[in-house]
């Protein structure tokens, strides 16, 4: 099987760099690094150099940089310095914070910079005009700049201050002129656990400003010196790091979206020590009076921990060998990994088990404690140089294992196109391929088309075949052709997974390439597709038949009457009326619910195996299937096979499911439902039904089912957390039937979780239908009062309100959930969506909108009419 | 209200895909011009041969030629004859004191070919003080043992520009175009440069500015990707940004592409006529050319269009035949973002 793993690669170093979290190297600040001050001060400007391309490859996404010491001309070595780094391109590629509290310096610098680089800082110390005098400069040098937050009385510490200065300057920039997004303040991190009482709120207040400036400065993002908050622990590394990451913890879910901090030393949030992490909340919080006290004593323990952490270094190296590879994954530490890999490769049959297990194993790790914002990006990149370091051994071993085999009937590369992590029908289509003979390269999820072109024809295959399953993968599709018709490629192209359609192919995916286009229903219609496209004798007329069952379905396409839209407005003015007398009570427990693991044997309950049985293309409903004629047997077996893997599941704890709930006042204004959440109103615009109905029949929109005020709205997202490193493990065993069999699983124990944490909202959380009881049965035909719609399903089809939603649930901290760029949930087990209680409200398809729709819509989201089409395409002419 | 220049600019660019012009140099080639053509009554001890900016002094009807043959094939914009009339260029001809006088006279020869041409049938005409990069770089060491070292700083680039912009401006040009960006940093001195006349001027001077790829990669001589380019130029609110020179328009359009789809305003791209030849001659024929630009056309990617080196009347006319009748590109809309950059770009959501 040829697949190509997903490797780190230098062109994995992502082109644009877009990030939650920004690290702001230090190492290059003469005030915060006694060696580089050490270094400028003999003026040994190529040792200085290493010190700034070390943090870039330590993951310092933006490099600072300071001379401010009274012994040095800082002006010269301000400019001495960034003249030398932009010869460097490992380190110019980042851009530059130019780091003076003299302007002078700064100016000198903002000469000697390209790109756009970052001014740190300016203020309102001399009062107003000078500080406008002086964004007016920074913006004529193409900067953005650090806005701290001080003024003519003084710097901000409380809460207030910090809030109210950030504001007046805010004002005053937008009011000249100044871009909103490129001004980042800096709310001054002090330091805490000083053992001056005054002191001890100063994290508390830093904190609970930056969600204050998020909200009151909208666009602004919030910096910070983070290395000031641990001043008194000086000298005690361990602790320090503690406290850092402790506190970035909490203020990156605060606001602060950038900091300035040694990007090579954060521990990650649930590695650190658990007294020593208790200890740190405590004192940042001030959750008790002897807080530091505690803290100081604790700190001994850890004192010159650098032999501890010797110790813990000889410990983990006696370690079986595939758990030294994942913690020198998860820790980023590359000094053994060579000799490791290589320990490996012998205890393993083939050098490419090396990576597919154990390393991929560590590089999930990572990607989970990522995603649930327990690790920073620096620690990911430095991870990923470990993979990159142990892969680079393994490739000499594995290109010299490759068998000359048997030439494969057909070469194909499959891809879940880019935005869509879904692959479940992808993987299914590909292991059936490869079972008739056929070589694969499957080059994963998320795959951008300038991939799928260069493997095309570095691999020079037969076919390229597309997966997705959202609706955004459409416009994806049509991209990729369009691309390959660019570059006068023919071979051809092979369309699949659940939401395409043979009128989508050709309406919109035929038209945009010269080669032959087919729609691929299934798994099943794959060989005959891929065969009779590989036979001399066949293809000629296969593609000409095909290609004219395309035309023909154009044809009718653009001769059909189609159903007549009503005008938005008259689409309104029938619109679904709502009895206000049915209305639900309020909630009995109004507000966000975070479920951290709920239980898996509960869910398993619940499962509705139908869909079970059609990912697997088994037609027919659970349980008759079980006795069908022709597919019985096979059911029963799979069947079988599902139980028993639902047991390890459970027995072993495989899985985690996740999730959260929140049900909020919400008032319709229009076709909008407006929700009043943690952070204010929220806006969330829906669409209306505009295909002309019969007499009697209503012009549905979701915000019809909310009455104009007073009312409640809720919404949850739930997700099955914990499926890679059991994937891995199929993929290093070559197994890809318990792979796809635990993806499946695993799709229908978050169906099962969304079935249970709705009945568990109707009944106790809002409680409106306190004494239902309902079978299985009746869950699954919906017999219960109120819906669930998820967005990108009919009766809400845009996607893009999921980010919206998932805000409102504050989502991805409570349940580690995370949405791709076209709205796709990871892990990919998930389901989302609003709950509205009134008995009347049903489900729907808004169908076909017009474009005074779609233009009303593209306003309210306040989004352009590009973006609003391309969201609305499917439901667009 | 009164409309400015750049508002009419605008309205044009909203109908229609507009053409700029094409080369100078290679079209002076063709005169086969002497040392005592170039020279005229002038003496400043170096010989002038090869010193085209100085044309508009000693051979003016030359270059009002070339200008007036660009807008009779079809030119909505015309530039100045004026790349290197700058003091830092002119040096190596010994010919900085008259940088002043040159640019005053290639605005006189611009302007009054535009004025005449826009009489004749109405449609508006444009003028774009020209500002090459000059051989100078403000990001890189022409040492390579000292990588450190600069051959020229900010501020001193900063006053050769503004001298250039001012004698520009002076003689009526409507735009300053500063072009042929190969090191991005001289570009920005460039724009502080147009600012701070501006500012003395009290008016708001409307620029374009366009950069050069130097590698098949996307990247400038300074290494910034289109991307990152934009980023850092986009404080100067250019009515046009876009790419000129670099290879010929297939290999540039990538970078086109990726341009257009992230600068909301116009996007002015003018490309070479091919590769050269063995000989370094540009042998692309004129309809070729404008093949390559009836892609560009057909998938929305410019407003404005024209040549570089090795483009003739000739090809200016096939592409204003190329691009009659057809959409201009609609400026990108792009979310509201920060956009930081080293030579990458960075974004960070806002």
């Amino acid at each position: 099987m040829a697949t190509a793993p997903i490797l780190p690669t230098d062109d994995d170093t992502p082109a644009v760099s877009r990030a939650s979290f920004v690290n702001i190297g230090e190492r290059t600040n003469v005030t915060g690094s006694a060696m580089f001050k050490k270094l400028i001060m003999a003026g040994d400007y190529t040792k200085a150099v290493e010190v700034a391309r070390q943090q870039v490859e330590n993951g310092a996404q933006i490099v600072d940089v300071n001379m401010d010491e009274g012994l040095l001309d800082a002006e010269f070595a301000m400019t001495t310095f960034l003249k030398l780094i932009a010869a460097e391109p490992d380190i110019a590629r980042v851009p530059i914070m130019v780091d003076s509290s003299k302007w002078s310096v700064i100016e000198a610098g903002l000469k000697c910079v390209s790109g756009k680089p970052i001014v740190n800082s300016i203020s309102m110390k001399e009062g107003e005009e000078a500080f406008l005098g002086l964004a007016r400069k920074c913006r004529a040098y193409g900067a953005a700049v650090v806005v701290m937050a001080f003024d003519e009385v003084g710097q901000a510490d409380t809460r207030e201050r910090k809030v109210e200065i950030c504001s007046r300057a805010y004002d005053l920039l937008v009011g000249d002129g100044f871009e909103p997004q490129d001004i980042i303040f800096d709310p001054n991190i002090f330091a805490v656990a000083t053992g001056i009482d005054e002191h001890r709120r100063y994290a508390i207040d830093f904190i609970e400003a930056c969600r204050d400036i998020r909200v009151r400065c909208p666009r602004a993002h919030i910096s910070g010196g983070v290395s000031n908050l641990s001043f008194s622990f000086r000298g005690n590394e361990p602790v320090r790091r503690a406290m850092h990451s402790v506190f970035l913890f909490h203020a990156i879910q605060a606001g602060l979206d950038m900091g300035i901090v040694n990007a090579g030393q954060l521990d990650v949030y649930d590695t650190i020590d658990p007294e020593l992490r208790e200890a740190c909340e405590d004192v940042i919080w001030d959750r008790r009076e002897d807080a530091t006290d505690r803290l100081i004593t604790l700190a001994e323990k850890f004192r010159g921990t650098d032999a501890v952490a010797e110790k813990q270094a000889e410990e983990w190296r006696s370690w079986p060998v595939v758990k030294r590879l994942e913690h020198a994954l998860v820790k980023g530490l590359d000094a053994f990994v060579v000799e490791d890999t290589e320990e490996a490769r012998q205890g393993f049959a083939r050098p490419i088990e090396v990576i597919e297990g154990p390393l991929m194993d560590g590089m999930n790790v990572v990607g989970d404690l990522f995603g649930a914002g327990k690790m920073f990006l620096p620690q990911v990149v430095k991870s990923a140089r470990v993979m990159k370091k142990a892969v680079a051994h393994l490739l000499p071993f594995i290109e010299a294992a490759k068998e000359q085999g048997a030439r494969a009937k057909g070469r194909i590369i499959m891809a879940t196109v880019k935005g869509d992590v879904h692959d479940i029908g992808k993987n299914i289509v590909g292991v059936v391929l490869q079972c008739n003979g056929y070589e694969v390269i499957d080059l994963g999820v998320m795959v951008p088309w300038t991939t799928i072109l260069q493997s095309a024809a570095d691999n020079d295959v037969d076919m390229i075949g597309l997966s997705g399953l959202i609706t955004p993968s459409l416009d994806e599709m049509v991209t990729v052709a369009a691309e390959m018709k660019r570059q006068g490629m023919t071979m051809p192209l092979l369309i699949g997974g659940a939401t395409t359609s043979k009128v989508h192919t050709a309406l919109r995916i035929e038209p945009a390439y010269d080669g032959p286009v087919v729609h691929v229903l299934d798994a099943s219609r794959a060989v005959g597709v891929a065969s009779t496209l590989m036979s001399d004798t066949q293809r000629d007329a296969f593609v000409e038949k095909t290609a004219g069952e395309y035309e023909a379905l154009r044809v009718a396409r653009a001769s059909k009457g189609q159903n007549e839209l009503a005008t938005l407005a008259e689409a309104r003015a029938n619109a679904f009326v709502i009895d206000p007398a049915m209305q639900p009570p309020a909630p009995k427990q109004p507000g966000v619910h975070v479920f951290d693991a709920w239980d898996l044997a509960d869910l398993r309950e619940t499962i509705d195996w139908t869909p079970f049985f059609r990912a697997w293309e088994l037609a027919g409903n659970y349980p008759a299937i079980l006795d069908d004629k022709i597919v019985g047997e096979s059911a029963r077996s799979l069947f079988a096979d599902a139980q028993e893997m639902l047991d390890r599941i459970i027995a072993e704890k495989w899985l985690t499911a996740r999730g959260v709930a929140g049900l909020w006042p919400a008032r319709r204004e229009g076709d909008d439902i407006v929700v009043t959440g943690d952070a204010g109103d929220v806006r969330l615009p829906m669409l209306r039904q505009q295909i002309k109905k019969r007499e009697g029949r209503a012009n549905m929109c979701l915000a019809d089912f909310i009455a104009p005020q007073d009312d409640w709205f809720g919404g949850f997202a739930v997700g099955i957390h914990g499926i890679d490193p059991h994937i891995a493990r199929f993929k290093a065993e070559h197994d890809d039937y318990r792979d796809i069999l635990l993806k499946a699983l695993a799709d229908r124990l978050a169906e099962a979780f969304a079935e249970k944490l709705h009945a568990h909202v109707r009944t106790t959380l809002w409680g409106y239908a306190e004494g239902e009881q309902l079978t299985n049965e009746a869950l699954i035909r919906e017999q219960y009062r109120g819906i669930r719609p998820a967005p990108g399903y009919p009766a809400c089809p845009d996607h893009s309100l999921k980010p919206i939603l998932f805000d409102l649930l504050n989502a991805t901290d409570a349940t580690g959930l995370t949405l791709t760029e076209s709205f796709a949930m990871l892990p990919t087990a998930a389901v989302s969506g609003f709950y509205f209680g009134h008995p009347q409200s049903e489900y729907f398809g808004v169908a076909r909108v017009g474009r005074d729709q779609l233009e009303d819509y593209a306003a309210r989201r306040d989004a352009d009419l590009d973006t609003a089409e391309r969201w609305l395409r499917p439901n667009l002419d | 209200m009164t409309t400015t220049v750049a508002d009419r600019f605008r309205t044009e660019a909203a109908k229609r895909i507009l053409v700029t012009d094409g080369a100078f140099g290679t079209m002076i080639q063709n005169y086969r011009l002497t040392e005592a053509d170039y020279r005229g009554h002038l003496d400043t001890g170096f010989d002038q041969k090869g010193n085209n900016d100085l044309l508009v002094i000693t051979m003016p009807h030359v270059i009002a030629e070339i200008t007036e043959a660009y807008l009779d094939a079809g030119s909505d914009i015309v530039s100045t004859n004026t790349f290197n009339a700058n003091r830092v260029s002119q040096a190596d001809y010994g010919a900085e004191h008259l940088v002043r006088d040159l640019n005053m006279a290639a605005a006189h020869i611009a302007r009054d070919a535009a004025d005449t041409a826009e009489a004749k049938d109405g449609r508006p005409r444009f003028v774009a003080g020209a500002i090459g990069p000059t051989n100078k770089t403000l990001s890189l060491s022409p040492d390579v043992n000292d990588p450190g070292f600069r051959a020229i700083d900010f501020d001193e680039l900063k006053d050769v520009y503004r001298e250039q912009i001012d004698a520009l401006l002076d003689g009526g040009v409507d735009f300053i175009l500063i072009e042929t960006i190969f090191d991005t940093l001289n570009a920005k001195a460039g724009i502080m440069a147009v600012l701070e006349a501006g500012e003395a001027r009290g008016q708001d001077i409307p620029m374009m500015i366009s950069m050069t790829v130097t590698d098949m990669s996307g990247r400038n001589l300074s290494g910034h990707s289109v991307e990152a380019f934009w980023a850092a130029i986009r404080h100067a609110r250019p009515i046009t940004v876009g790419l000129n020179c670099s290879f010929g328009a297939p290999q540039l359009r990538p970078h086109v592409v990726a341009l257009s789809a992230i600068a909301d305003t116009l996007i002015m791209v003018y490309p070479n006529a091919g590769l050269p030849n063995d000989l370094g001659a540009y042998d692309e024929e004129p309809d070729t050319t404008a093949g390559f630009i009836r892609e560009w056309v057909d998938t929305g990617l410019i407003n404005v269009i024209g040549g570089c080196c090795g483009t003739t009347p000739g090809h200016i006319a096939a592409m204003a035949r190329t691009v009659r009748g057809h959409a201009p590109r609609v400026p990108a809309s792009p979310p509201v973002q920060t956009m930081l950059a080293g030579l990458e770009p960075m974004i960070l959501a806002a």
